[in-house]
């Protein structure tokens, strides 16, 4: 089986009325980073929370690794490891006893050598027996990805692992993430950071109000990203584009003071040349140009303010 | 069965109980020690007996039972409360576990902890009273029986709470009242007639008594009906938890 998540025409309307999530259909396949990216109250945590089992879906169903999550809720939820967006812990107890908690909630028999291994590599270790009111809110947030990964999930849901984690902690942070792929774990994780989503993900997903628009690969993604453009700053403006420059797919813009170039940053910048002596050949002059590249930032505003 | 669930929840609210020993023990042991000495030697040694036993003796029993009942529902109320409170119930919601096994480990360590608390004060009475047990077993059953059935009772107080308020407002304006008014310091024929068949309203009056039998067997209601009555609630309360985790009620959204 390739997907080990299988979200179906799920819909969610909450007691209050509002809906959330609106026939939302995904896969995840098996092994990857997937990133979920969306405005705020979009529904990336109710998403989650259904297919945890923290909220219950209206219509639709989820499978996780061929379970469903509602009807054989025990068969899917032991496979699935959860980090939610909101920092909660019990402040009284130590870092070791709510780990091994976890471990034994989850149905699986003590393993003290696992529970000292997720902690080293979370740098956790020397804190195994503080109690958690006495760790900083990243300390917490680790805490809390400890605790997740106590009974060795096959899936893991990060709501926003790094929010309020300082950029070093957020290196580190990637670095067990992508280790844990290395393992074969396959990681969900929300993020608003567009440059944790470039980082990290295989695949991207953007959700907003409560409806996925676009799923990708990064790579694919990227590679539009890595779309360019030159923008001619023109000395007097032109009624139309001179004939004969039909080929490099200007566009006029400004009050006809503007000529806009789209090419591929991977490609060869042979064009470049060929236009600017096809323009100079044509009488058009230039006072200036500039390039620039358009970011996953402004495809995912655009995209968003699209719907809107 | 997740067994290893069960035990995880079940030792963490033992854990939780043993950070707080001396108060959740010494609070009990004091008031207790203080109704022996006022209803006890100062009142009790003016009073007649009551079927035939000292009424510093008869009021042990009664007293057993109201620490029993409201320490069932503080602890379980408060075990589940809490966790709904501050956010960490997410990790139980979300984890492998069914609605029996949560009840099990939350309840279980409700039970205990007011079991063990019950026989610490039938010891401290011991110390200010003669006790004789005529049928230990059916005093371990009452105490059992009754100590899960409220502990049951207060999950779903806990669950229902949404603030501290609600959360102490059942022991204080209704449990209290109940156990005052069952018979826990007189037996029940020592009212006019009219109160008397008001009492057999009062479920309390069914633990009391049948509890009592146990120790004097001398009881206000027929032991057969005290049980079943026992059973009646815990079964009204099995099948109120039941519904909750059927809808998610005030769990899920
Ligand atoms: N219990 C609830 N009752 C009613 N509406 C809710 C409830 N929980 C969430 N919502 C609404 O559902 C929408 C989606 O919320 P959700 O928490 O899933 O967003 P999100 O994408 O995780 O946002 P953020 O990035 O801020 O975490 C929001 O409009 C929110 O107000
Ligand atoms: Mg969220």
């Amino acid at each position: 089986m390739q997907n080990i998540i299988s979200v179906a025409n799920l819909s969610k309307v909450y007691a209050s009325g509002f809906e959330a999530l609106k026939d939302v259909s995904l896969d995840i396949r098996r092994g990857e980073i997937f990133a979920l990216l969306g405005p705020n109250g979009a529904g990336k945590t109710t998403l989650i929370s259904i297919i945890c089992g923290l909220v219950n879906p209206s219509r639709g169903r989820v499978l996780a690794d061929g379970h469903d999550v509602v009807a054989e809720y025990k068969a899917a939820r032991s496979r699935i490891g959860l980090v939610p967006q909101e920092l909660t812990t019990d402040a009284f107890e130590t870092v070791w006893a709510t780990v091994t908690f976890s471990r034994g909630l989850f149905g699986k028999p003590a393993n003290p050598a696992h529970i000292e291994k997720i902690l080293r590599e979370l740098s956790l270790w020397d804190k195994k027996d503080s109690k958690l009111r006495t760790l900083s809110g990243g300390m917490k947030r680790r805490v809390m990805i400890a605790k997740a990964l106590s009974h060795e999930p096959d899936i893991l849901f990060l709501d926003e692992p790094t929010a309020g984690v300082d950029v070093e902690l957020r290196r580190d942070m990637w670095e067990v993430v992508r280790q844990l792929r290395q393992s074969g774990v396959t990681i969900i994780l929300t993020t608003h950071y567009i440059e944790e989503a470039e980082e990290m993900a295989d695949r991207i997903g953007v959700i907003h109000r409560g409806q996925i628009i676009l799923v990708e690969e990064k790579a694919e993604l990227m590679r539009k990203l890595g779309k360019k453009q030159l923008t001619l700053q023109l000395q007097e403006p032109i009624d139309a584009l001179p004939a004969g420059l039909e080929s490099y797919g200007l566009k006029l813009d400004g009050a006809g003071d503007e000529l806009v170039y789209s090419y591929d940053a991977d490609a060869e910048q042979k064009g470049i040349a060929d236009l600017l002596k096809a323009l100079g050949a044509a009488g058009i002059h230039y006072k200036d140009l500039q390039t620039s590249q358009r970011s996953l930032e402004e495809i995912f505003v655009s995209l968003v303010s699209e719907r809107t | 069965m997740n067994i290893h669930a069960i035990r995880a929840i079940y030792l963490f609210e033992m854990a939780r109980t043993g950070r707080t020993l001396l108060q959740s023990i010494v609070a009990p042991v004091l008031s207790t020690s203080l109704y022996f000495i006022v209803f006890g030697a100062a009142i009790g040694s003016r009073m007649q007996e009551i079927d035939g036993v000292s009424y510093g003796s008869f009021i042990v029993p009664g007293l057993i039972m109201l620490t029993l009942l409201t320490q069932s529902i503080s602890n379980a109320s408060f075990a589940i409360y809490f966790p709904k409170f501050t956010g960490t119930i997410y990790e139980v919601l979300s984890a492998p576990v069914s609605p029996v096994e949560i009840v099990t480990g939350y309840v279980g360590a409700a039970a205990t902890k007011s079991i063990i608390l019950a026989l610490i004060i039938l010891a401290t009475a011991g110390l200010f009273v003669e006790i004789e047990i005529q049928h230990p077993v059916w005093m371990l059953l009452f105490l059992v029986l009754t100590a899960v059935t409220f502990s049951l009772f207060g999950f779903i107080i806990g669950i229902w709470a949404d603030g501290f308020e609600k959360l102490q407002l059942v022991p204080l304006l209704i449990v209290t009242p109940l156990t005052f008014l069952g018979g826990s310091f007189y037996s029940i024929n020592m009212l006019p007639p009219v109160w008397q068949t008001v009492a057999l309203f009062n479920p309390v009056v069914y633990l009391v008594s049948g509890f009592r039998w146990s120790f004097f067997g001398t009881a206000d209601v027929n032991i057969g009906i005290s049980l079943s009555m026992t059973l009646v609630f815990l079964f009204i309360c099995l099948a109120i938890v039941t519904w909750i985790f059927r809808t998610g009620y005030r769990l899920k959204n």
